[in-house]
């Protein structure tokens, strides 16, 4: 069985998405000769050309803006972000024109745009590289989004991206490019909308994405040891959510934990909790607990241990929430 | 009678002076039909936009921006394109779409609020969506002419924009993508002096124009009141594009004579006399000047279209006075072709059923 990077295996859904439909395109910084400085593009120039997998000046918003009028005229880009905090410049485009162009347009022009971006910390990165930027989109209607936690995973979701009709942002955990994973990569299962059980249990359900997931299973571990059974979910997709997963946890185990880096206000966690309550909340044994980042700025290399929820915060709170 | 502040520094080019005398060869190329075409589209679009004008203070349309003073240099541009060629307009083009074809009751949906972008169909009139976030559609356009150049279409693509946008940083990226790649692309400025209210000469130090030379292709600054001036220009922009020889930046200098939107005062930062200078320079009245010296146009001819323009401004109003809200299901249906299961359920929600 091979064994796969989530950055070869994000590579390989574009090699196969580039090789499945000639009007697929891969454009952004350093994408083409370099192939990505996370290379995840590496070797697609060399295979496909520059006509489809090219360098563009450094210019996030005419990047977002050009995938826009390549929709007019019937292409289907995966435009690339850097850095999660250089996805800025380009949120106009991208809340603008992305998410609104086919209502704007009454369903005439679709926007099939892939937009991947290098996001998250846990690498002890420079300043404006470990930023969480999730929300901003997420909270944009016309948008949908989702974050892969591991490398077969980031493979089919990446797929489902950029076959989805509709504007896909793909958040790749930097923290998690270069984690293996054995197996044999497949489009195949499940897509964008829903989120996945990487661990049965009954006792508490912890619910994160991305790399966070890593450190949830990590907690799980050691929570086993206090005889506590953690159910572990990976919402995979945060834009749509998927609601019955939720709701089918919150009734099973009746206790909820979420895990995730961003600040904690107006995080995933206010969502997930609050869609819990909508859905289950007679279900509910204890307050659902949030363990977050800080609503504070992401700090520097020195500090982020101190930012990120740890698996010691994670185990903590879901002993509280068992306990309760 | 002095020229508006802005059209000062390099002259801009042109075939007829002001006052419509000629001021070189006027033989453009275009046959004394086009140029009766010409003239007919401008009277129709100045009384269509006092109409728009009056049916907003009259509540059936809600904020209205006015071009009046802009026809020359949009028509002037219409006319020099093909009809394969794609427009990415502002949302003050309504002379330009109407001259490509789009039907001006549908486009004036926008202003009636029935309906967001492009109410008509974008493809079918190869004309975009009305785009209110300045400078944003420049980098539609340039990547629709990226599409084209990868395909190997003779389209042209025209990206329309204003004085106020070349401050934007998508004006920047996208001139600057588009010179990277050699796109077949028009850059189309219409210069009329206000961004809102701020002034050209606070907007930028530079002319507009000469910024095509920091992107490596060449830029012409024309008399965006002269219509055959203007055609001329975005026709040999247009060749350019279509022989593969890159983009232009075309700074059509014109003059807004209406205020920003009938929801600004401009008297609040300009004043009347500087209107009435700039009136001096209209549009209209030079062609039709000029038309009538050379015996294009006469009295009748004149109030023929005048007679034209009133019914035609009455066909809209009736139409779109006709037109009511839409249905409440429009604010869901086209948001995602594949729409996720809790979006749907949020339809059921507010539509009820």
């Amino acid at each position: 069985m091979a064994e796969w990077t989530m950055s070869g295996a994000l590579g390989r859904a574009l090699w196969d998405a580039l090789a499945g439909d000639e009007r697929v395109l891969v454009f952004g910084e350093d994408v083409g000769v370099s192939g990505g400085v996370f290379r995840v593009t590496a070797g697609l120039q060399e295979e496909f050309g520059e006509r489809r997998v090219f360098d563009t000046p450094i210019s996030e918003a005419g990047i977002a803006g050009a995938a826009v009028g390549l929709c007019f005229a019937g292409w289907r880009p995966v435009i690339e972000m850097q850095f999660d905090a250089f996805s800025y410049p380009s949120l106009e485009q991208v809340i603008d024109h992305v998410a609104k162009m086919r209502m704007r347009t009454r369903g005439r022009v679709d926007m099939p745009i892939t937009i991947r971006i290098a996001a998250f910390g846990g690498i002890k990165g420079k300043e404006h590289h470990g930023e969480s930027p999730e929300t901003y989109y997420v909270h944009t209607a016309g948008l949908k989004v989702v974050v892969p936690s591991s490398p077969l995973d980031a493979y089919r979701l990446l797929r489902h991206a950029i076959a989805d009709p509709d504007p896909v942002v793909v958040l790749e955990p930097k923290a998690r490019y270069w984690g293996k994973e054995s197996g044999d990569l497949s489009a195949e299962g499940a897509g964008i909308g829903r989120g996945r059980v990487l661990r049965t249990g009954e006792d508490v359900t912890i619910v994160s994405y991305g790399a966070m997931v890593t450190r949830v299973l990590e907690a799980a571990a050691v929570l086993a040891g206090d005889g506590i059974s953690v159910r572990v979910v990976d919402l995979r997709s945060l834009a749509p959510l998927d609601e019955d997963l939720l709701q089918r946890c919150a009734e099973e185990t009746g206790r909820i934990v979420v895990v995730h880096e961003a600040p904690r206000t107006l995080g995933m966690g206010a969502e997930v909790a609050a869609r819990v309550m909508e859905l289950a909340f007679d279900s509910l044994e204890a307050p659902v607990a949030r363990v977050t980042g800080w609503d504070a700025p992401y700090p520097p290399a020195s500090l982020e241990d101190g930012y990120l929820p740890s698996v010691e915060r994670i185990v903590a709170a879901a002993r509280e929430t068992v306990a309760y | 009678m002095d020229a508006p502040g802005h059209w000062g520094g390099t002259s801009p080019t042109r075939v007829l002076e002001p006052d419509g005398s000629a001021a070189g060869d006027t033989d453009v190329g275009l046959a004394p039909d086009d140029f009766r075409a010409m003239l007919r589209w401008m009277v129709l679009a100045r009384r269509l936009d006092h109409e728009c004008i009056a049916l907003q203070r009259q509540g059936e349309l809600t904020v209205y921006p006015g071009f009046e003073g802009q026809e020359a240099a949009q028509i002037g541009a219409a006319f020099a394109l093909a009809e394969q060629d794609f427009v990415f307009p502002t949302f003050r083009e309504l002379a330009m779409a109407m001259v490509r074809g789009v039907d001006p009751v549908r486009y004036l949906w926008y202003h009636r609020g029935t309906w967001h972008g492009g109410p008509y169909d974008p493809r079918a009139t190869r004309f975009g969506p009305i785009s209110i976030p300045i400078a944003t559609q420049i980098a539609h356009a340039v990547g629709y002419a990226l599409g084209q150049q990868l395909d190997g279409t003779d389209v042209v693509t025209v990206a329309c924009f204003g004085d106020g946008a070349t401050s934007e940083g998508d004006f920047h990226e996208a001139a600057n993508m588009a010179g990277v790649w050699g796109l077949p692309l028009v850059l189309f400025c219409q210069n009329n002096g206000w961004a809102i209210s701020v002034p050209t000469s606070r907007q930028t130090a530079g002319e507009i124009w000469r910024r095509a030379e920091g992107y490596g292709f060449p830029g012409v600054r024309v008399d965006g009141n002269d219509v055959l001036a203007v055609y001329v220009a975005v026709r040999d922009a247009a060749a350019r594009a279509r022989a593969g020889e890159g983009p232009t930046l075309i700074e059509a200098l014109t003059y807004r004579i209406g205020a920003h939107s009938t929801a600004d005062d401009a008297s609040r930062y300009r004043t009347e006399d500087e209107v009435e200078q700039a009136r001096a320079f209209d549009p209209i009245t030079r062609f039709e000047a000029w038309m009538r010296s050379e015996g294009h146009v006469d009295d009748a001819q004149m109030l023929a279209w005048s007679e034209e323009a009133d019914a035609f401004a009455l066909s809209v109003r009736e139409a779109l006075i006709a037109q009511g809200p839409p249905p409440a299901e429009w604010a869901f249906d086209w948001v995602y072709a594949d729409p996720p299961e809790p979006f749907l359920r949020q339809r059921q929600e507010a539509l009820g059923g």
